[in-house]
């Protein structure tokens, strides 16, 4: 069987002498939809800031197999930035677009790890330069299509509906052209229909070849989503298996409805 | 030795200046997140309102101990009045906004008030009224340590005690701590953040006017640019310390005056101010927590 | 418009001002002659002054308010600005454009070699500000000390006329270089500091670069600094004064242009988004895939690299500098321009540089409220209008209904 695209083994982290998370394995296959789930502040952001380089891990490790077989990567150490270069983007909770910019300059911008022209080029328009400049627009137009924001390119990103802005917050990471997206909360402060229109989307992008390990609270998405659950609990991990084992898991209905359910 | 006390005590009295000027520093950045660019101009705001309170005294024939009280506590109720209309009038409307626009207000007030001086008073250096006298019983050690420097020493200790227990034990000291860790915290349970605001600013600003006046009359001249180099300085103790750390700010002053004094002494007086910029290029690289300081992560 | 209860609070606000101008303002003391001067008519001015100011923002804030409120309801709709609407027309840009430059060329043929001379400074301000842009409009990095390099340009040229006779041709490149290096060199350990940090590093860096000026005699003639420094060759031919200054008009003009296409072509380009997204965003940029510490740098180098050759061609036209021309205040000075004009729009540091070298010199009367004037328009402008007088605008993209992009 191929190698996982992501594999987590022991991954803890510490704040100041606080175990934020908690000896964490996890492991996402290529093409597969894998949610992180667990009750607020149970550590889920802090393990996506870990993966992606954002903290640096006390221990543990963090491996990408990319899906075209090169060799495995281990990330740790690594800053966010060459993170995504190889081949992970993300999604931020608190959305975090370039609220000055428009639209269509939010995803270029996720072009830049995959373009490369600088200063002489940008200078001396070269035939180099304007090309990639040609192709990063089309890329950049096509993502926004695709993710149905193709109507506002133009707009600024602090202009744009509170749903709109996290389907650009996907469209941005889609750009670097990633085999594996992290999804922080996508469906946050969404109404039903957003809600449903997300879900189409995130099966439309694994069906186009992208792994996705995605944080959600909302138990719907997930349950209709994923391949495959963990739930985490005070940073540890307290289930992992399908929607229907986890979900009948006694560990995750004591960690979401409390200690005394029987009380 | 005797020259190493004498720059010993020089650095002390210098250090404790610097640490009343951190102090004002640190306590806002504390609790708004700001630097005050400002601040070096209160001070020296300070410093003149107690120059031209002095002066008038002495021209009238006041008592110098009454002159003495008298423009320390002018030099205190202004300095803290700009400090509280600075913030009101720079700060208070960009609470929200980017970081960088309250920081370029900050630098425009500093312009603003330094050349405000300039024009209201004047850009020559003027002699400061000798508001402190050489006590018969400091004669024996007058070649290592003068009497100003005594005075200097014991207010800022004073001053300084005074300030903890404020802070430790009064009601506005607490509000105050509760709001540099967490502001909407500090309003949920009720708290007048505002308020704390102004007054970190009066307080901050009113030991600035006092390190001003001292300083003024030790040195025995002033003038409307010495708010500039003195605030870059404090500003290096505060974040030599810890910036927001109030212990810190006043070993950070320390520090910085006894680098300054030996450095000036023993290697050369013409980089005086250079050692205190070096110093604070190098903490910011290599230790931007500073002594005292704990290492922020931020939120993601 | 205004209720009586907003006329107390304003009448309130000039009593506060005049208590608190009272030490400074109206008392002037003579320490040496013991002599006092009451200037109580100082407070009058301050009272009426903060009164009708007062009254202004009061005025302004009813009217915002309304404003707001009828946008809700969509009574009002915003008109677009009129240099909104040039500026991203550009039939209308080109036209302007060419209508300045042409202005521009015949302007030393309508007025005098004096008034040439104020505007070669202006058009040097111009640069500065275009190059300060790039650093702090477009990477949102507080360079407080961007006149350090602008010193490193200038002393560049001056020494190495000084000692080795070299051309101001040769030095320019040179000048550049040098201070591009200075960029870097300070920029490495420093800009992984958060903003405000990087604020007070480069405001001591500023000022060690000027008290190195100063105190180095061996080095720079300290205090006194370096005179005689060769002007601008023309082919070898020595020039009178008057045409020596013409010469660097046009020499401006050109260097002007080169600069505006310069900055022009780089903010709409791969790094140019970089830096914006940068100033947006930083942890979100490193998450795109963008290394903070290169752009920033590049930012920075390239910033410092405009002053070096303002530097060079100010030692030039001068002839003569000495340190304290590179003071603190040269660096708030610039940052102004940017500020006034618009953080990120080229047009709007043009316009911000014009405004705020050419009025004092033409308003003598003021010039001694010249930094005073400064320190408040930074202020304002924060508060009341912070994308500055000329907003920047992103640049828009049309479509076909296919998936084909064009520019």
């Amino acid at each position: 069987m191929q190698k996982p695209v992501l594999q987590v083994e022991g991954l803890s982290m510490d704040f100041g002498g606080i175990r934020a998370m908690c000896e964490l394995d996890l492991d996402v296959h290529q093409g597969q939809i894998v949610a992180l789930i667990g009750p607020n502040g149970a550590g889920k952001t802090t393990f996506f800031n870990c993966v992606t380089g954002i903290y640096n891990p006390t221990e543990g490790n963090v491996f990408l197999n990319p899906p075209d077989g090169s060799r495995p990567i281990r990330l740790n150490g690594l800053k966010p930035n060459q993170v995504t270069k190889k081949g992970m983007a993300r999604t931020f909770q608190n959305i975090r677009l370039f609220q000055k910019m428009t639209v269509l300059e939010n995803v270029m911008i996720g072009r830049h790890c995959r373009t490369s022209s600088y200063i002489f080029g940008a200078v001396f328009k070269t035939r180099a330069t304007r090309r990639e400049e040609r192709e990063t627009v089309e890329k950049s137009y096509r993502i926004l299509q695709q993710v149905g924001l193709a109507d506002t390119v133009n707009e600024l990103a602090e202009n744009l509906p509170y749903g709109a802005q996290r389907r650009l917050e996907i469209a941005r990471a889609l750009a670097t052209e990633p085999f594996l997206l992290l999804l922080d909360e996508p469906a946050a402060g969404m109404n039903p229909q957003e809600t449903h229109e997300l879900d189409e989307l995130i099966k439309q992008i694994r069906d186009d070849g992208h792994s996705i390990l995605l944080i959600e609270h909302d138990m719907k998405l997930v349950m209709s989503l994923s391949d495959k659950i963990y739930v985490v609990d005070y940073g540890k991990k307290i289930a992992e298996g399908s929607p229907r084992e986890v979900s009948s898991d006694p560990a995750v209905i004591k960690a979401y409805l409390g200690e005394d359910i029987d009380a | 030795m005797e020259y190493f006390t004498e720059l010993f005590f020089s650095g002390l009295t210098r250090g404790s200046i610097y640490a009343l000027i951190a102090l004002g520093y640190t306590m806002v950045y504390g609790i708004i997140g700001l630097i005050n660019f400002a601040h070096g101009e209160i001070y020296m705001i300070g410093a003149f309102t107690s120059f031209v309170v002095a002066t008038v005294l002495s021209i009238y024939g006041f008592p110098l101990l009454s002159i003495v009280l008298l423009a320390g506590l002018a030099a205190a109720v202004w300095s803290a009045s700009y400090g509280y209309t600075v913030e009101k009038i720079a700060y208070r409307p960009l609470r929200h906004a980017p970081r960088l626009s309250a920081l370029i207000s900050a630098i425009g007030m500093s312009i603003f008030l330094q050349n405000y001086v300039l024009l209201a008073q004047s850009s020559e250096f003027q002699p400061f009224p000798e508001l402190i006298p050489d006590f018969d019983f400091m004669e024996p050690f007058a070649h290592v340590v003068g009497s100003s420097d005594l005075v200097i020493l014991l207010t800022t200790a004073l001053v300084m005690v005074g300030l903890t227990m404020l802070i430790k034990f009064s009601r506005i000291g607490k509000a105050m701590r509760a709001t540099s860790q967490d502001r909407t915290m500090a309003m949920l349970v009720g708290i007048d953040v505002n308020k704390v605001i102004s007054v970190t600013f009066i307080i901050g600003s009113a030991l600035a006017a006092i390190g001003g006046m001292l300083i003024a009359s030790h040195i025995g001249q002033i003038n409307f640019f010495i708010g500039f180099i003195a605030g870059i300085k404090a500003f290096t103790a505060a974040v030599l310390g810890g910036i927001g750390s109030i212990p810190g700010a006043v070993l950070g002053g320390f520090v910085l005056g006894l680098t300054e004094s030996f450095a000036t002494g023993y290697v050369s007086s013409d980089y005086e101010d250079v050692f205190a910029f070096t110093l604070l290029v190098l903490i910011l690289i290599f230790k931007p927590a500073g002594l005292l300081g704990r290492e922020a992560a931020e939120k993601v | 418009m205004l209720s009586i209860e907003q006329l107390k609070k304003s009448l309130f606000v000039s009593l506060w001002f005049a208590f608190l101008t009272f030490p400074l303002l109206v008392i002037k003391v003579d320490p040496i002659e013991r002599t006092v001067q009451w200037r109580w008519e100082n407070m009058a001015l301050v009272a009426a002054g903060s009164f009708l100011v007062s009254l202004l923002v009061r005025v302004f804030q009813v009217q915002q308010e309304r404003r707001r409120e009828r946008r809700a309801t969509g009574e009002f709709v915003d008109r677009v600005p009129i240099m909104q609407i040039i500026l991203s027309e550009p039939r209308y840009l080109y036209t302007l454009s060419g209508a300045v430059l042409l202005c521009s060329l015949v302007f030393p043929f309508l007025f005098s070699t004096y008034q040439t001379n104020i505007m070669i400074t202006a058009l040097m301000y111009v640069m500065l500000g275009l190059g300060l842009n790039i650093v702090v409009g477009l990477a949102g990095l507080l360079d407080l000390g961007y006149v350090a390099f602008y010193a490193v340009g200038a002393y560049s040229y001056a020494l190495l006329n000084y000692h080795f006779d070299v051309g101001f041709w040769m030095a320019l490149p040179i000048g550049a270089l040098l201070a591009a290096l200075f960029g870097v060199l300070l920029g490495f350990p420093v800009l992984r500091l958060r903003g405000d940090y990087l604020a007070i590093v480069t405001l001591g860096f500023g000022e060690i670069i000027r008290l190195i000026l100063e105190n180095w005699n061996e080095f720079s003639e300290g205090p006194s600094g370096i005179s005689n420094i060769s002007r601008p060759g023309f082919f070898g031919i020595e020039l009178s004064l008057e045409h020596a200054i013409l010469y660097l008009y046009y020499l401006m003009i050109a260097m002007v242009v080169f600069t505006i296409f310069v900055v022009n072509r780089l903010q709409d380009s791969r790094i140019g988004r970089a830096w914006v997204a940068l100033r947006e965003d930083e942890i979100a940029c490193q998450a795109m895939g963008i290394d903070k510490r290169k752009t920033k740098l590049t930012a920075f180098a390239l910033g410092a690299t405009w002053a070096g050759i303002v530097g060079v061609i100010f030692a030039a036209k001068t002839t003569f500098i000495n340190p304290a021309s590179f003071t603190f205040l040269e660096s708030a000075i610039i940052l102004c321009i940017v500020v006034l004009g618009g953080m990120g729009s080229i047009f709007g540091v043009i316009v911000g540089a014009l405004i705020l070298i050419l009025l004092p010199e033409y308003l003598r009367a003021l010039s001694d409220y010249r930094m005073l004037a400064f320190g408040a328009v930074l202020v304002t402008m924060m508060i009341f209008r912070p994308q500055g007088v000329v907003a920047n605008i992103r640049r828009s993209y049309q479509f076909k209904s296919k998936a084909e992009g064009e520019g």
